[in-house]
């Protein structure tokens, strides 16, 4: 029960796009087509996943032992950086039109601070490695969702009439927003 | 030296080797093997990743040419030096392929199509008047008018006339095809630029309705396919050419009553000499508007 709490926590009530405000650069940019956010969302869950895994078992097996924790930032972001370039060698390998398809915002996930956070909110929070993988599926789903949704939103956008000032990124922010603020609705549900 | 610096080192040391070693190893289990010209050729390209060429990006590009899927002068933004340099990587004339252009294949602007009885009024995107009420014009099949062309054109090769059609400039126009993805009516296809002949009408519609709907409509009456020796077959009440077998010598363009097949050129022509009927008529102050127009033109036309 905790552990589906958990993840549903970090999927929904704490979203980490529309909650945290993390991960906002690719929710942005790649959320213009249904075809390109949601594999984007897939592959930002599967970095997530390792990423929480990997994270986990460097800071209880080597940082805290060794007394360096203060090392933390640098050594996770080494973590994603490898693991980004290892995924991207993986897909690279395995299908190459899935790779094509991907394309530049494969290695942007690097960049992505949803994925830093992610790391650092598993220290913080104190989980245990159950805990740690079943945060990191939620939050990678909940990124998914949140660029779907994005995505399906500005799909019907293209049809509305928007005022000429409001056209491209400020009304993107906006629908942000307003999915921001129907996210709200869920805070408080859960407290884990 | 302090104990706890050292361990630090030592750490942070050892997770990058750990790391940079694992990724040596999957980089020589997970490296794919591609042609050394494909790295190559994506050194030359601009690397600005625009799509412009109507790949995914350079690399993408890159690999087509290699496989001989795309032209090497096919990048728009590198223009001829990027092509030489991609020929010479190749080994094959940079000037070989021919240039390929957008054409719009509809004349029925605002002059020759009929209108309907109701007025549209809502977003300017052929796109939602063709989803909502179909646009202005009676006419099922020809140009709305709404400039999805324009808009989605990167290189402003294309433009909205005086009589609401979209113009392809030839000099600016890459070939990209994103303006063949944005017509919703599929009015404007590619082809190559040394094509002369076009029917310039994409409507089936029966050959009184077409009659009735605009003055420049393909009306379905077959003569031009009858002469014309399997250059041209007729497609449900349309007359579309068989490039493989055309030959412009045998279609007898002046029995085309509406000239729905003709040559490039005249479309331009007629179009131009019906804006001057237009402008003799009315006289009007607009008239100075309308000169720019024809001064216009025949640039385009080239």
């Amino acid at each position: 029960m905790e552990l589906i709490l958990i993840f549903i926590s970090a999927a929904i009530v704490n979203n980490f796009v529309l909650a945290y405000f993390l991960g906002i650069c690719p929710f942005i940019g790649v959320s213009n087509k249904l075809s390109s956010a949601f594999p984007m969302g897939l592959a930002t869950t599967f970095v997530m996943v390792i990423t929480a895994i990997v994270t986990w078992l460097i800071y209880h097996m080597i940082l805290v032992p060794y007394d360096v924790v203060y090392l933390q930032y640098v050594s996770f972001i080494l973590v994603v950086a490898s693991l980004v370039q290892f995924v991207e060698m993986f897909i690279k390998k395995v299908s190459q039109p899935l790779y094509r398809a991907l394309g530049i915002f494969l290695p942007l996930i690097t960049t992505n601070c949803a994925i830093l956070g992610l790391a650092l909110f598993i220290v913080l929070k104190e989980y245990s490695f159950v805990e740690a993988i079943f945060y990191g599926v939620g939050a990678g789903a909940g990124f998914t969702l949140a660029i779907s949704l994005m995505a399906g939103i500005r799909e019907e956008l293209e049809l509305a009439n928007v005022p000429r000032p409001f056209q491209g990124a400020p009304i993107t922010l906006i629908v942000a927003g307003l999915l921001a603020l129907a996210f709200m609705g869920f805070a408080g549900m859960i407290s884990v | 030296m302090d104990l706890n610096f050292l361990i630090a080192i030592a750490t942070m040391g050892g997770l990058g080797f750990v790391f940079a070693g694992a990724l040596a190893i999957a980089d020589k289990k997970l490296r794919v093997e591609e042609d050394p010209k494909i790295a190559k050729v994506n050194d030359v390209l601009p690397g600005a990743n625009c799509g412009a060429c109507g790949k995914a990006g350079c690399y993408d590009f890159a690999v087509n040419v290699v496989s001989g899927d795309a032209p090497v002068n096919g990048c728009p933004v590198g223009g001829q030096e990027t092509a030489n340099d991609i020929a010479q990587i190749m080994g094959v004339e940079a000037g070989t392929a021919t240039k390929i252009v957008a054409r719009v294949l509809c004349r029925g602007g605002n002059i020759e199509a009929a209108k309907k009885m109701v007025e549209y009024r809502g977003p300017q995107s052929c796109a939602t008047m063709d989803l909502v009420s179909g646009g202005t014009k009676l006419c099922q099949y020809g140009c709305l008018g709404g400039g999805d062309c324009v808009d989605a054109c990167t290189f402003s090769a294309i433009h909205l006339n005086e009589n609401g059609l979209p113009e392809v400039i030839d000099d600016l126009c890459t070939g990209c095809g994103m303006c063949v993805t944005a017509c919703p009516r599929d009015i404007i296809e590619l082809h190559p630029a040394d094509r002369e002949v076009f029917v310039f009408c994409k409507s089936h519609d029966d050959p009184k309705t077409s009659k009735a709907v605009c003055e420049v409509a393909c009306t379905g009456c077959g003569l031009c396919a009858r002469k014309s020796d399997g250059g041209v077959i007729m497609e449900n009440n349309l007359a579309v050419i068989n490039w493989d077998d055309f030959d412009p010598e045998n279609i007898p363009f002046e029995k085309c009553k509406n000239s729905a097949i003709c040559y490039l050129k005249d479309a331009f022509r007629e179009h131009q000499e019906e804006e001057a009927k237009e402008k003799n008529a009315d006289n009007a102050p607009g008239s100075e508007e309308k000169k720019k127009v024809t001064d216009v033109s025949p640039q385009q036309s080239n």
